[in-house]
């Protein structure tokens, strides 16, 4: 009867370490004190009404990013914890707090490392991505709201959903996976991973994968059937071609990692065989499947950096992008060769030489694109008159960086390089060197440049440029030394090593390294708080602080929630530049008046939904069966009664936008 | 650089090293240039020098585009031809010709430590191997345990140890000496103390140690192996065996195929693992 009620858990799976006391305190100590300061200025009506329940893309966007911002926090202490482990670990002097070496046990520290990859790419890359998509796509393309607005407040509360379950470990269980973020089996079979670490790692992962599914789709559709009248594709702005590549690979690709981890939590729940080492089961049908979702995974998290990074280039050159047809064109060929290369994460499982050498070719070939859209950048700059503002320094240090990047990367791409520094540290620096200069610095770089279409004031220059210096010297610091250590022989996920492999000064330099990005990101946040106290002085009253090109430059900022009070007509690329150039303004009254709006409405069912999915996924990690049938027919309940609703939508009157245009246009 | 990729031992780590430098010398003659421009242009654009051209109208150049497509494309190309036959000339499976016979040696990855069989010999030994210099080693790979690389960085490739799944990897030390092994796979709880010691010596001195490793007392049985091999352990030191069952190698690999019909999991002929 009590396993009916409570399923496999038990008393000890409540905090008793260190870390998970220490996790659950964040997380109760930090809850009691949101929850306070709501309370105190009594703004819980309006964060349900005004936030939470909003299907308006902006509000979903910046919760996004103010998600995907805390969890950079949550993976950016992981990352700390791992590097201070690795430079105090040599030798076998004794270790802190009753770990053997260093200050965390082996089976701790793999679940650090786990953690740390998942919650970056999946809950901090893709949350940004997400979040800028959601803010500045709709305006690019002239529209009022994605296509499936419901769907897109789905997407991301099962995201959120995804990003607390992916925490919940601290406070049930006190383990997670400890097998690497894609959870390679045999290891994280049940024979060898008997705990409900993995478990918790493959519903996080099911619960965000869906929601970021349904944004996927969602995007699609927006791009292909709301642009505005007489924006051809190919006129359309290069950031929201590049979220359409992206969202393409996630809706070809998703699938397969639902799939693929569901077939491993059936090996580990029902006993079955699909990736066992006996009984028929295929460990390498995994690796092959993982990858192949896997490795379009890293362009879905560079090539909308790409497509921001393109918008910046334009704009504080002054110039329209150089090449538009060879940058959409790259991107595609970027799109599609990212199916084709998958294999080349595993040369070393003895293919052979023919499979081996095939993927290598694909994946060098993905440098040529990825080089003409660098070139292009440069020509843009070429007879340009560049601003250097925060967006334009990060632009900089992101080519710099990815070049080199990229560069490890074809080195390792070539499977006779590879047989040498697959598994270690190299690789380590090589994909960090990725994510960070392209897809994190790209987040970075828009942030700031639409930071003002948002919110209506620009962020701290002074301050943001510190930030951006101090990220690039703690970089420098942090994965030089990797690459070094990757020659010498170190592997990746060491907990500890012999002293006399001579590695330890420089994990210690990684180390001190990690510590300035740390400085870095407490200087953007500090950057936050005083563009916010000064925003009186750095108040946008032109919509347009940058001289911008697209679109979002022609509306008030911050934008209204109506995006556009009447719906722009485009006859060519960079639609904005253009009507500048004829000396059109937007904000003035049109001759022929506005119309009325049709808006959707705020609903919380999207919030009710993901509640069910995250018990659902709750009873199947600890096997309580009836709250994972209460969570699967509620989420279906709540599919039905959302369907039936017919009442989404309301209408705001064309003498309520005049009046809201004339009240945001004044300042 | 001792010690690691930059240090090679033996003619498969030495290819892969010139492998390396020609192919990032390769790239570098693109990115040393494009970062140039980049920096060139950062520079004379600015917005604060009113002294430098601006032309905004200049947007498109299908020359200038037929450049940098065809530059890294013909890099790229070059780099193409170097990898078909770099890949096929390192395959690890592909036998080294030199002049005296391979050794063969077996090796099981299990947690967390590596065991080494020598079948033509008849022992075996634990997180320790010995070969004569100059002699191509033919690896033949599996696991009892999950998924584990095998890595010697000084010596070359490395490559997968499965379980249910034979690999192979063939390398040859240059000269004598002793070199780090590793697994680069994470496999669990005991994964970065499973290194082991590869030593390279003359003939003379391997046939010295194959006889003192006979002289040793322990004998490596199949009871012997599930009692005190396959438990999980951290740390281990070397060990010596100075026989071994000879179907110990195949039936490891063959006590994960699917139970017979009798429901008992087939093992070689007399042999429950």
């Amino acid at each position: 009867m009590e396993h009916f009620f409570l399923g496999d858990l038990t008393w000890s799976d409540l905090p008793h370490q260190w870390f998970t006391i220490g996790g659950t305190g964040a997380i109760i100590v930090g809850g009691i004190i949101v929850a306070a300061v709501i309370t105190y200025f009594k703004r819980w009506t309006w964060l349900w009404k005004e936030w939470l329940t909003s299907t308006d893309p902006k509000k979903i966007g910046i919760m996004y990013i103010v998600m995907a911002s805390l969890m950079l926090f949550r993976g950016g202490l992981d990352a700390i914890m791992i590097w201070i482990q690795q430079a105090i670990s040599a030798g076998n002097a004794p270790g802190y707090l009753g770990a053997a070496h260093g200050y965390l046990d082996a089976s701790h520290f793999q679940q650090i490392f786990t953690a740390h990859g998942d919650i970056m790419v999946f809950f901090v890359t893709m949350g940004f991505f997400f979040g800028i998509m959601n803010l500045i796509v709709p305006l690019q393309i002239g529209a009022r709201d994605l296509a499936f607005p419901f769907l897109n407040s789905l997407g991301f509360w099962l995201y959120v959903a995804g990003a607390v379950f992916i925490n919940m470990f601290f406070v049930v269980g006190g383990e997670f996976a400890a097998s690497g973020w894609l959870s390679l089996p045999p290891l994280s079979e049940i024979q060898f991973s008997p705990g409900t670490g993995v478990d918790y790692w493959v519903w996080s992962l099911q619960i965000s994968g869906l929601g970021s599914l349904l944004g996927g789709i969602n995007f699609i559709v927006t791009i292909l059937k709301m642009r505005v009248k007489g924006m051809k594709l190919m006129m359309m702005p290069l950031f929201t071609w590049t979220s359409l590549c992206s969202m393409v690979l996630v809706v070809a690709s998703f699938p397969v990692l639902t799939i693929t981890t569901l077939l491993l939590w059936f090996d580990r729940f029902f006993g079955m065989h699909f990736f066992t080492s006996g009984f028929g089961g295929n460990p390498m049908l995994y690796v092959n499947l993982i990858w192949m979702w896997g490795h379009p995974e890293v362009y879905i998290l560079v090539i909308p950096a790409f497509g921001i990074f393109s918008e910046i280039v334009a704009t504080f050159s002054g110039k329209k992008i150089f090449g538009y047809v060879s940058m959409v064109c790259s991107a595609i060929a970027i799109t599609l060769l990212s199916f084709l290369v998958w294999l080349h994460h595993f040369f070393t499982m003895g293919a052979g030489a023919d499979v081996d050498a095939f993927f290598g070719i694909m994946t060098g070939i993905i440098a040529i694109p990825t080089a003409a859209q660098i070139f292009n950048w440069i020509a843009t700059m070429f007879r340009g008159r560049i601003r250097f503002t925060t967006p334009m320094m990060y632009f900089m240090g992101f080519v710099s960086l990815f070049t080199f990047g990229g560069m490890a990367g074809v080195l390792l791409s070539i499977p006779g390089a590879d047989f040498e520094l697959h598994n270690s540290l190299f690789l380590v620096a090589h994909f960090h060197t990725m994510i960070v200069s392209a897809a994190l610095f790209g987040i970075f770089a828009g942030i700031t440049y639409w930071f003002p279409k948002v919110f209506g004031f620009t962020l701290n220059e002074k301050i943001g440029r510190r930030a951006f210096w101090l990220w690039i010297v703690g970089f420098f610091m942090s994965f030089v030394p990797l690459y070094i250590l990757g020659f010498l022989g170190a592997t990746r996920r060491l907990d500890h090593y012999a002293a006399s492999t001579g590695w330890q000064p420089f994990f210690i330099i990684a180390a001190t390294g990690v510590c300035i990005i740390a400085a870095a990101v407490i200087t953007q946040a500090w950057q936050v708080i005083v563009s916010i106290r000064d925003r009186r002085q750095n108040t946008d009253t032109t919509g347009d602080p940058w001289d911008g090109h697209t679109l979002e430059w022609a509306t008030a900022s911050p934008v209204p929630f109506y995006n556009f009070a009447k719906t722009p007509v485009v006859d060519g690329r960079d639609a904005f530049w253009e009507m500048k150039k004829r000396g059109e303004r937007p904000g003035i009254l049109p001759p022929d008046g506005y119309d009325d709006i049709t808006l959707s409405k705020n609903t919380g069912m999207a919030i009710y939904l993901s509640g069910f999915v995250f018990l659902a996924a709750f009873g199947l990690v600890w096997h309580i069966i009836w709250l994972a049938l209460l969570g699967i027919f509620g989420a279906i309940a709540c599919v039905i009664i959302r369907s039936f609703d017919e009442d989404t939508e309301y209408v705001l009157p064309a003498a309520e936008v005049e009046r809201l245009e004339k009240l945001a246009w004044k300042k | 650089m001792s010690g690691g990729v930059f240090d090679p031992q033996g003619p498969i780590a030495l290819q892969e090293r010139d492998l390396i430098i020609i192919a990032v010398s390769l790239m570098l003659l693109i990115a040393i240039p494009m970062l140039i421009l980049l920096y060139t242009f950062a520079w004379k654009y600015r917005a604060g020098n009113k002294k430098a051209a601006y032309d905004p109208q200049h947007v498109g150049n299908a020359l200038k585009q037929l450049t940098w497509w065809a530059i890294p494309a013909a890099i790229i190309a070059v780099i193409a031809v170097i990898n078909w036959q770099s890949t096929h000339a390192l395959d690890p499976y592909k036998p080294i010709v030199s002049g005296r016979p391979p050794l063969t040696i077996e090796v099981v990855a299990l947690e967390w430590k590596w065991l080494f069989i020598y079948p033509a010999q008849g022992i075996a030994t634990v997180n320790f191997i010995q070969f004569p210099e100059q002699t191509p080693i033919h690896f033949v790979l599996t696991a009892d345990a999950p998924m584990s690389s095998f890595w010697i960085p000084q010596l070359g490739s490395q490559i997968y140890a499965m379980a249910a799944m034979e690999t192979q990897l063939d390398l040859m030390a240059s000269a004598t000496g002793t070199y780090v092994g590793k697994d680069t796979e994470i496999n669990g709880a005991g994964y970065s103390g499973m290194t082991f010691l590869a030593r390279s010596t003359s003939q003379n001195d391997f046939n010295a140690w194959v006889a003192s490793v006979k002289d040793s007392s322990n004998t490596l049985t199949v009871d012997e192996y599930k009692n005190t091999l396959l438990p999980p352990s951290e740390n281990d030191p070397p060990a010596f065996y100075s026989s071994v069952d000879p179907y110990l190698f195949t039936a490891i690999l063959t006590k994960y195929n699917a139970p017979s019909p009798t429901g008992t999991p087939m093992a070689f002929p007399g042999m429950q693992m």
